[in-house]
């Protein structure tokens, strides 16, 4: 079991005349959940890229392990998966050559751990098409492959269950629930409460 | 006994880590760049209108001024090296536009910053691509841009070698500026701006080389100088430039 812990202090976020984030502080160990939900506009993506470090915050800190991380951001990034709105693919190859280059610039990938991925999100079949030709839920569940394969402890989603079939949200349920059984952590904004199988969920309301 | 306990328990717990992690082994970052350069060299060649564009630009603008001005080979030769290094400015400029529009666009350069890789070392490997693919390319065309302008046989050799090392100063200068507009629609016009200035002793040196080479004088200083600047450009550009795409980011 892995032992980690995040920390979020007293989180102020201003973009430019607004008060997005307003003293947001949470703390979250292994095998937790926290589903951050609000309405639209309350902050949700900004509060995800400032915990991921890609957005500096007015105030307030961020401790993995009770280290600031901005410290060492590059080392906290190699601990972290951060998947939004969109998934990061390119519409002109394939979703397996997508996966190889994205995943492959992190870490080192045989061709076994690349198909059992697609194949666990029900990509086995249609893999080599382009990803321009493929629906939006398909390119979620190539997203969700290249999670699956990245095996990092912590994961920030933004709305991981767009587009996707009943069956593709009990796909992410499971995805999230083996995460935390590895004691793992998941941050996930969401508008829906996440498929069932997922315990020990924390909620955060954002305000409007 | 407590002293031997401890370093097996450090022991299984550090195989309990590797075991966790599915004995994952992180990419090294010169394996990170080659896979960033190889992506941006398969994606070119799945799109090849936009590599084709800024090479016809250069041949057709070359080509154009024998046809306005006059066939005469004297006057062709006077104006050849400033004809020839505008027009190889103006086209790698063209091209810079899609340098890092798409990874944007797309969420691989959010990706790429938080890869937890050096994203100093990756925007180097995507500027390489872009040399690659635009540079180079340019640098082979060169001769025939020269011929139609009447540089003579003698001087290609000369000529190739000053489009090939002031393209590579071209990219890397012009990556900082693609990096700096990337928040902005529109940025063309800024995007010149940003670059053009900046560019100005590639201009200077590129079309001193050619003049040399083609009155038959040997061209290797201002080569050596584009040299140095392109040297200055690998040394430093990168870093600006993944500064710039953390600040577009936030």
């Amino acid at each position: 079991m892995l032992d980690e812990r995040l920390e979020v202090e007293n989180l102020h976020l201003w973009r430019g005349e607004r008060h997005v984030l307003r003293g947001v502080r949470f703390a979250l160990g292994s095998g937790s959940c926290l589903e951050v939900t609000g309405p639209n506009g309350s902050g949700k993506t900004s509060l995800l890229r400032t915990l991921c470090g890609l957005i500096y915050p007015e105030e307030g800190r961020v401790l993995w392990k009770g280290e600031d991380v901005r410290r060492d951001l590059s080392a906290f990034h190699a601990r972290l998966a951060y998947l939004g709105h969109e998934p990061p693919l390119k519409a002109d190859l394939s979703a397996r050559e997508n996966l190889r280059y994205w995943i492959g610039i992190r870490r080192r990938l045989a061709a076994a751990d690349l198909d059992a991925a697609l194949a666990r999100v029900g990509a086995g079949a249609w893999c080599e098409r382009l990803v321009r030709t493929l629906s939006a839920g398909q390119r979620r569940r190539v997203a969700l492959a290249g999670l699956a394969l990245l095996i990092v402890p912590l994961w920030i989603l933004d709305e991981p269950t767009t587009n996707l079939d009943a069956e593709g949200q009990q796909l992410v349920g499971s995805l999230i629930s083996e995460q935390l059984g590895r004691g793992g952590l998941v941050i996930a904004a969401v508008h829906r409460a996440l498929p069932g199988t997922v315990r020990d969920v924390h909620r955060l309301e954002l305000p409007p | 006994m407590s002293a031997p306990g401890v370093p097996a328990a450090a022991a299984l717990a550090g195989t309990a880590a590797v075991q966790d992690g599915g004995g994952v082994q992180l990419a090294g970052a010169l394996d990170a760049a080659r896979l960033a350069l190889l992506r941006d060299l398969k994606l070119a060649f799945r799109k090849r209108g936009q590599l084709v564009q800024p090479l016809a630009f250069f041949a057709l603008v070359t080509m154009l001024f024998p046809l306005g001005l006059s066939p005469e080979l004297s006057r062709l030769r006077e104006i050849a090296p400033g004809v020839l290094w505008v027009a190889a400015l103006l086209a790698s400029l063209l091209a810079l536009e899609f340098l890092f529009r798409d990874d944007a666009y797309d969420g691989t350069l959010e990706q790429y910053a938080l890869s937890g890789q050096s994203l100093t070392a990756l925007m180097f490997a995507k500027t390489a691509a872009h040399w690659l693919l635009t540079g180079l390319p340019l640098a082979l065309v060169a001769p025939l841009a020269a011929l139609s302008l009447g540089a003579p046989l003698a001087a290609l050799g000369g000529i190739v070698a000053s489009v090939a090392v002031g393209s590579v100063a071209l990219s890397l200068i012009g990556s900082i500026g693609a990096a700096l507009t990337l928040g902005m629609k529109r940025s063309g016009a800024l995007l010149s701006l940003l670059t053009l200035p900046l560019s100005l002793p590639v201009l200077i040196y590129g079309a001193r080389a050619t003049q040399l080479a083609m009155s038959g004088a040997t061209p290797l200083a201002p080569l050596e100088l584009l040299g140095a600047l392109a040297v200055l450009g690998v040394t430093l550009a990168p870093i600006a430039a993944a500064a710039a795409v953390r600040i577009s980011l936030e």
